[in-house]
């Protein structure tokens, strides 16, 4: 490294498991990472800041102003019911990216814990985790996302329910799997022979092992979780009107696409881009924190 | 190898059973759903002779598990009543009916996908850098990226609507054919792209294709003989995920340009609540994607001597 | 005679291979079977053998890393078998080790003063100012700069790394120090300066070692006493130069013979060993080396030979040793011994 004794002790000396400033630099060399963080971070203020900036109300219809396709007053045209399309999408935003983020991070909560104590304590809790795990694995997601979303209805919490229900199963194994082969490291012996306990061990060097990955994890996921709410919601079982979801827009909407290609295009176009600007970000996110990787989108 | 396929069948039967008590669970929990008794005393609409025959066919009355147990005996002898949307209708009526449609789609698509992928694959392996490792890359991050059913609106907006070249829907004519195709594709070009140009590259780095290099073998023998079976053979174990994807999107595509597949079927029988549908497509799809497993696993053993299925010695 | 350090009496580690969780075909793997060693005070003891004979799992049964599934370990005249966790901290403090893998032995996620300092920390040993200095001390000590401590362990040689390996293992100044290949994994050069660097150590923190390898001449080089192990069993113990010399058991003639010799005429070119360790897969009735041995006879099958000795420290576990007759490579036969 060209960086000289003071630098590095400038950056070390804090001893944590990824260093921040680090992790900074090397994410910004992504450009089309770096560009993506900034669309989001311009697309979450958006979302947030919607009910002050969204020309309509999204609930409330003009029925003097429906199926309007683009124009002055309305920018991106009316519905059927006559609400503002574009104040509709904003408020979308507002679903897609709650739904994308809280669903990670119940998946997380729920699957790190599991995946590190079936890897840690092994035997037969191991292996009836696993063995739940390969069945709930036989069938894909969103199969198990719609029988869920039948039963229990739909809903936004029903959704974050369903998909936390399904989701552990990929962080949990992830995290066991690190577990398993940090169980063999000779650092790990090392550790024990010096006379470490677990606790120890736990907080000291599979912790700051695993949470790269998990990290990295929760990232990717978050694309994937808006995809399945905008397909469950097309489907009609996930977040249900009056609410604006941008896949329940293109659901309900996708009959219309000769007469009003407006209200099915926009939120589209709108999907495509998010789940885009996440795939780059965490994409990104992954190759800053690991070397080591020997896959990514932009090869 | 015959212990491993009664073991992986007694998993099959396993996974299927497990399943079906998931579904069954879950739709019997479903108030108005069609084992709840109570709901189906309030419909005014079914007569009272048709009650009774299917308070008798599904035991309505009687406990849960003896209710569980007839749903079993009935889904094996392959009779899941009448579909609550087609009255007129069985529900294994309709799947036999209308698989050829999604059969159809689902072969296309893997076709036109597999040519495309591993085409794209290959052509960024062996020329890295160039034009085309660059326009794989683009595709997969589009296929990655895109949601099928987004590509598919999309599609149908600029093609059919604004520009008038394809029609809408249907499945009759070969032009009917092109976007439903295309837009199933990006799921599985995706996969096989990027696993197609990850196995060559690292095929055409091993020491045994440089010896065969330093032999003196042409370039293209090597190609052909060495390289393109090794690599190409891991693509088999793609066959049981690409099989499950396959079958989301149909959901999708074969809603959107309406084409009267088992994919179109089951997403109206979602939203009528056409339970008896819901539960039996529901156990196909996990048969298909579980066999696509067995016959992807069995035909890789098969095809690399090296591998040796577990439990075996 | 003053206690030995370590002891270990009739250790036995073994472990069970099942296929799955249901299958009942399980198999035994006896990886350390009844082993006997006795550790002096301020000494090497060497212990060769193949890769796979089952040196590692006796060093980490001696460390209680693996739980021994038969005999005794003492350490200091302590009984410390079936010592419990928290007793056996105080004892761990006294007994470390050095792996074969240095990069794979240190968290590369952690700073080398981190890494260093763990075992300060897990045994509560100065507060942090004090541990610094410790550490810098260590560092120079080993041969690396007191600078080093801020970097990872990534940005190290492997003989650099290692050194961090040592480092670390002397922290709590322990009276033991097993090295389980220290050098194997490291560039024949590198592995010269380590060794030096053990046997430095050795004098000035009055350390005994441990020492494993597969190198019968760099285990030679190292220790005053020698055991030579083959698939979980020791076949001979003695003074390395006694070893070297006159060694009496076929797979430790093999393991010397085995020695690149660089003057031609002196070269033997008779090696006698068949086959590698990996084409045995149930163990051998009997003498654990007779598949591979090239004097094997039926006795050999029948009657599992003994370490015995006619000299008093040079034990042989073989039917043949002593006897010049039954085995030609034999230099210093029972005949030599009695006239």
């Amino acid at each position: 490294m060209a960086m000289n004794a003071a630098a590095m002790e400038r950056i070390s000396t804090k001893p944590r498991a990824i260093s921040l400033r680090l992790f900074w630099r090397r994410f910004c060399r992504n450009k089309l990472a770096l560009i993506a963080f900034w669309f989001i971070i311009v697309e979450v203020i958006v979302a947030v800041a919607a009910p002050y900036i969204a020309p309509y109300d999204p609930y409330k219809g003009d029925f003097l102003a429906t199926w309007q396709t683009p124009n002055r007053l309305h920018w991106l045209g009316t519905d059927d019911l006559g609400r503002d399309v574009l104040s509709r999408l904003l408020y979308g935003a507002r679903i897609s990216i709650s739904v994308g983020i809280l669903s990670q991070v119940a998946i997380a909560v729920v699957g790190v814990p599991i995946g590190a104590l079936s890897g840690l304590k092994g035997g037969w809790l191991d292996y009836v985790i696993m063995r739940v795990i390969d069945v709930l694995s036989s069938l894909p997601a969103i199969l198990f996302y719609i029988l869920l979303m039948i039963a229990l209805g739909a809903g936004f919490w029903n959704l974050i329910l369903a998909m936390t229900l399904t989701g552990w199963i990929g962080i949990a194994r992830l995290v066991r799997g690190q577990v398993l082969s940090l169980k063999k490291t000779d650092f790990i012996r090392a550790s024990r022979a010096m006379g470490g306990g677990t606790g120890y061990i736990i907080k000291k060097h599979i912790l700051s092992n695993v949470m790269t990955p998990v990290i990295v994890s929760i990232a990717i996921g978050i694309p994937g979780a808006m995809f399945a709410e905008a397909g469950l919601s097309f489907l009609g079982l996930g977040i249900p009107a009056p609410r604006a979801s941008w896949g329940q827009m293109i659901g309900i909407y996708q009959a219309y696409i000769r007469t009003a290609w407006h209200l099915t295009v926009f939120p589209s176009i709108v999907l495509a881009l998010t789940m885009l600007a996440w795939f780059l970000f965490a994409d990104g996110i992954r190759d800053a924190l690991d070397t080591n990787t020997n896959f990514s989108i932009v090869d | 190898m015959l212990r491993y396929m009664l073991s992986r069948i007694a998993g099959l039967v396993g996974v299927l059973f497990i399943v079906s008590v998931i579904t069954f669970g879950l739709m019997h929990s479903v108030p108005g759903g069609p084992f709840d008794a109570r709901a189906l005393e309030k419909q005014q609409m079914v007569p009272a002779n048709i009650k009774r025959q299917l308070n008798e066919k599904y035991g309505l009355n009687a406990p849960v598990w003896k209710q569980y147990t007839l749903f079993v005996r009935n889904a094996v002898l392959l009779d899941f009543g009448y579909s609550m949307a087609y009255p007129n209708r069985t529900v294994v009526g309709i799947l036999e009916e209308q698989w050829s449609y999604s059969l159809q789609l689902g072969f296309l698509t893997l076709l036109f996908s597999t040519a495309v992928g591993v085409g794209l694959g290959i052509a960024a392996a062996v020329k890295p850098n160039s034009i085309f490792d660059y326009l794989g890359t683009g595709v997969s991050i589009l296929c990655l990226v895109m949601p099928s059913f987004v590509f598919a609106i999309l599609l149908q907006v600029v093609f059919s609507v604004w520009l008038g070249w394809l029609p809408t829907g249907g499945w009759s004519s070969p032009r009917d054919f092109i976007m439903p195709v295309l837009a199933n594709s990006l799921a599985p070009i995706l996969v096989l792209q990027r696993y197609t140009r990850a196995s060559m590259r690292d095929t055409m780095k091993a020491n045994y294709v440089r010896t065969a290099r330093a032999k003196g073998l042409s370039k293209n023998r090597i190609m052909f003989i060495h390289v393109f079976k090794n690599a190409l053979t891991p693509l088999l174990t793609v066959g049981g995920p690409l099989a499950a994807g396959l079958i989301v999107g149909s959901f999708f595509v074969e809603s959107i340009f309406r084409i009267p597949g088992i994919g179109f079927y089951f997403v109206t029988a979602i939203g009528s609540r056409d339970y008896p549908m819901i539960m039996a497509t529901t156990l196909v799809w996990t048969l298909i994607i579980s066999l696509a497993y067995l016959i992807t696993d069995l035909l890789y053993a098969l095809v690399d001597p090296r591998v040796t299925l577990v439990g075996e010695d | 005679m003053p206690e030995p350090l370590l002891e270990t009496i009739q250790l036995t580690k073994s472990f069970n291979i099942r296929h799955n969780f249901f299958s009942a075909m399980k198999r035994k793997n006896i990886a350390v079977d009844r082993v006997n060693l006795s550790l002096a005070k301020g000494e090497t003891l060497g212990l060769v053998g193949e890769s796979g004979c089952g040196k590692s799992v006796l060093a980490l049964t001696i460390m209680r890393l693996y739980e021994p599934n038969g005999g005794r370990i003492l350490f200091a005249g302590k009984e410390i078998t079936n010592l419990e966790e928290q007793a056996l901290k105080s004892v761990r403090r006294q007994m470390q080790m050095v792996f074969q893998d240095p990069l794979a032995s240190l968290d590369s996620r952690l700073t080398v003063e981190q890494i260093i300092s763990e075992p300060l920390e897990i045994h509560n040993i100065g507060a942090k100012p004090e541990r610094a200095r410790k550490v810098a001390r260590l560092l120079e000590r080993v041969g690396l700069s007191a600078h080093d401590r801020y970097r990872f362990p990534g940005e190290f040689s492997g003989g650099q790394q290692q050194r961090i390996g040592i480092a670390r293992a002397l922290a709590l100044r322990p009276r033991l120090l097993i090295c389980d290949e220290p050098v194997s994994a490291l560039d024949v050069s590198v592995q010269a300066q380590i060794l030096n660097l053990l046997r430095d150590l050795q004098d000035e923190f009055a350390l005994s070692y441990l020492f494993i390898s597969h190198n019968i001449a760099v285990t030679a080089f190292m220790s005053r006493h020698i055991a030579v192990m083959y698939l979980g069993r020791l076949v001979e113990i003695g003074d390395s130069r006694q070893i070297t010399s006159a060694p009496q058991h076929p797979y430790t003639q093999a393991l010397l013979a085995a020695i690149p010799e660089p003057n031609p005429s002196q070269r033997n070119k008779d090696l006698a060993v068949k086959g590698g360790i990996e084409e045995i897969t149930e163990r051998p009735t009997g003498c654990v080396f007779r598949h591979r041995c090239p004097i094997a006879q039926e006795i050999c099958a029948n009657e599992e030979p003994q370490l015995l000795s006619i000299d008093g420290s040079h034990e042989v576990a073989c039917h043949f040793a002593w006897k010049r007759e039954l085995n030609p490579q034999i230099t210093r036969s029972y005949i030599q011994i009695k006239s």
